[in-house]
């Protein structure tokens, strides 16, 4: 039982170390950054947080990223709701291959992407919208999404289907009514999911966007290589990256321990 | 009925049109042409994917990228495993460590790197003090190729095991305590038990977590680039380093287009090869 607490204590202090230095870091002058080695700040600063938030430079990347996230997930529910439905309910000629076929596309290598992404978003000019990343990001998000729907509506039985068409609801009327309390949690999930990813991602949203809409955290890896290193900015700015994900981990951690349990990630 | 099947799937298949069939399909038609900008596309057949295949650091990359991924597996799996057994199973800390587990998990993976590379800077960071004061005063992540490597081995670590922990821990919560009860009457020592009844149990959560961290190792392209920038040299030049360079700075996008397509394929066979032997070896196994 000891042995345990020791290991757990060591990992999470792993876990922990590097986020602390990044929070240390932010709250840090340049000048003590770079010439000292203290493990908390001595002249505690917030001028890098003042940095971030009065550069509209900063604060587009940070709106450019929630309108994609959003979008994303609006565009993965809409159309995963509907193909997980048809993929739990009936049998068609062919639906084995075709999950298959969506689930391999989770495989595949963003690297491999972007070339045709580029091509493509450029030519029915699409280019550097907020609208070309959420398509994108539906390449991984939306099969992944009908996965875990698929899951959460076959644990609902059939029958609740058929006795609300006897007693003669309409299919929209049964769907909104009936059927999307029941699944109300697996869209959570799949939501979260979708949120997850395209939040997190970084090669695709730097591909297909330039100015008008390029994301927070290509704003992030740009001013890293500007020459002009303003280490405590990035390190503050990378400190405001993390919260959106942290503030989500902690309301649905219920949920997430459930999506984890059913196996479908 | 079985039209009406098709009319729901439509929304998703016209995304993933846009998404995949489209794209995937311009990679191919890409792959074997020879692309210049400039000058019209001509036609070379295979020849693109003969290049590839001919050039070494192609290869260089990938056979990093399949060590990489080895290691990943072979330290992520284990310690994943091993922490999810160690955690409560109920209590007060429950909640707030899964919180933590979640957190690197949404940390976007640039600044994964980021945070890394501010963690691990020789004139900034924490790691190079600590070694120092070890007395390995030698660690320099920017110079070393050994250090970077290892480097990027350990973000990884940090950055992924949570979701093998979370994956093997919502496993665990799901074995009925019947199943323990029993073996604690048949007298079965710690060992037994966990080798007859934890680890079959689990079998489903470690094939899903085998398989998406072999995937997402093998597609890891913001960590290490903002980590190392795939340097000193090419030490840690892992293969989707190298296919995006070809694909957005090389000149010849044919080239890159076939990068793209024998990494596709790689990452499909290898995660089905896994798949089809973990299942064989588990299901002999557990009967």
């Amino acid at each position: 039982m000891k042995k345990r607490n020791v290991a757990l204590w060591v990992y999470f202090a792993f876990l922990i170390m590097p986020i602390y230095w990044m929070l240390n870091t932010s709250f840090k002058t340049n000048n003590e950054i770079l010439n000292y080695m203290h493990w908390f700040p001595h002249n505690f600063t917030v001028k890098n947080y003042v940095t971030i938030f009065t550069s509209p430079f900063w604060r587009r990347g940070f709106l450019n990223s929630l309108a994609f996230v959003s979008l994303n997930v609006v565009i993965v529910i809409v159309a995963a709701v509907p193909a997980a439905y048809a993929f739990s309910r009936w049998h068609f000629r062919g639906d084995k291959h075709l999950f298959f076929w969506l689930l391999t596309n989770r495989m595949a290598p963003t690297a491999a992407f972007i070339v045709p992404f580029f091509a493509l978003y450029s030519n029915i000019g699409l280019f550097d919208t907020h609208i070309a990343v959420a398509l994108a990001h539906a390449l991984f998000n939306l099969p992944l999404a009908i996965w875990i729907l698929e899951g959460f509506m076959s644990g609902i039985p059939k029958e609740i289907d058929e006795t609300a068409f006897v007693d003669g609801y309409s299919f929209p009327h049964f769907f909104w009514k009936i059927f999307r309390p029941l699944i109300s949690q697996g869209i959570a999930v799949a939501a979260f999911f979708a949120f997850l990813f395209s939040w997190v991602e970084l090669l695709l949203a730097r591909t297909l966007t330039s100015t008008a809409a390029k994301p927070i955290t290509v704003t992030l890896s740009r001013s890293l290589g500007a020459g002009g290193w303003d280490w405590g900015a990035l390190a503050a700015a990378g400190v405001l990256t993390m919260i959106p994900g942290a503030l989500v981990v902690y309301f649905i951690r219920n949920l997430m321990a459930k999506g984890f349990a059913m196996g479908r990630v | 009925m079985k039209n009406r099947a098709w009319w729901f799937l439509l929304p998703a298949l016209a995304v993933m049109s846009l998404s995949a069939f489209i794209p995937l399909m311009t990679v191919i038609n890409y792959a074997q042409y020879s692309v210049f900008p400039g000058s019209a596309p001509q036609f070379i057949g295979m020849e693109n994917f003969a290049d590839v295949l001919g050039d070494g650091v192609f290869l260089d990359s990938l056979r990093r990228q399949v060590l990489f991924s080895i290691e990943i597996l072979l330290i992520e799996i284990p310690l994943g495993l091993g922490l999810a057994l160690a955690l409560p199973k109920k209590g007060k800390w429950v909640g707030w460590s899964l919180v933590l587990l979640g957190i690197p998990l949404l940390i976007p993976w640039n600044v994964v790197g980021i945070i890394w590379r501010v963690f691990t800077r020789s004139d900034l960071g924490a790691v190079p003090a600590i070694f120092n004061w070890i007395g390995y005063g030698a660690y320099n992540a920017s110079l070393n190729s050994g250090d970077a490597w290892w480097t990027v081995v350990a973000m990884d670590v940090w950055h992924w095991t949570p979701l093998v922990i979370l994956l093997c821990y919502a496993g665990l919560q799901a074995i009925p305590e019947e199943f323990y009860r029993a073996a604690k009457i048949d007298g079965a020592s710690a060992w037994s038990t966990f080798r007859y009844v934890t680890l079959p149990k689990l079998r489903h959560s470690l094939i899903l977590a085998v398989l998406l961290r072999f995937m997402d190792s093998f597609k890891i392209y913001a960590e290490p680039f903002q980590l190392t920038g795939g340097g000193p040299g090419n030490s840690t030049t892992l293969l989707s380093i190298y296919t995006s360079r070809k694909a957005i700075g090389g000149f010849n996008m044919g080239f890159g287009a076939a990068v793209s397509i024998i990494y596709f394929f790689l990452v499909i066979l290898i995660s089905w090869l896994l798949y089809t032997i973990m299942m064989n070896v588990g299901g002999g196994s557990s009967k």
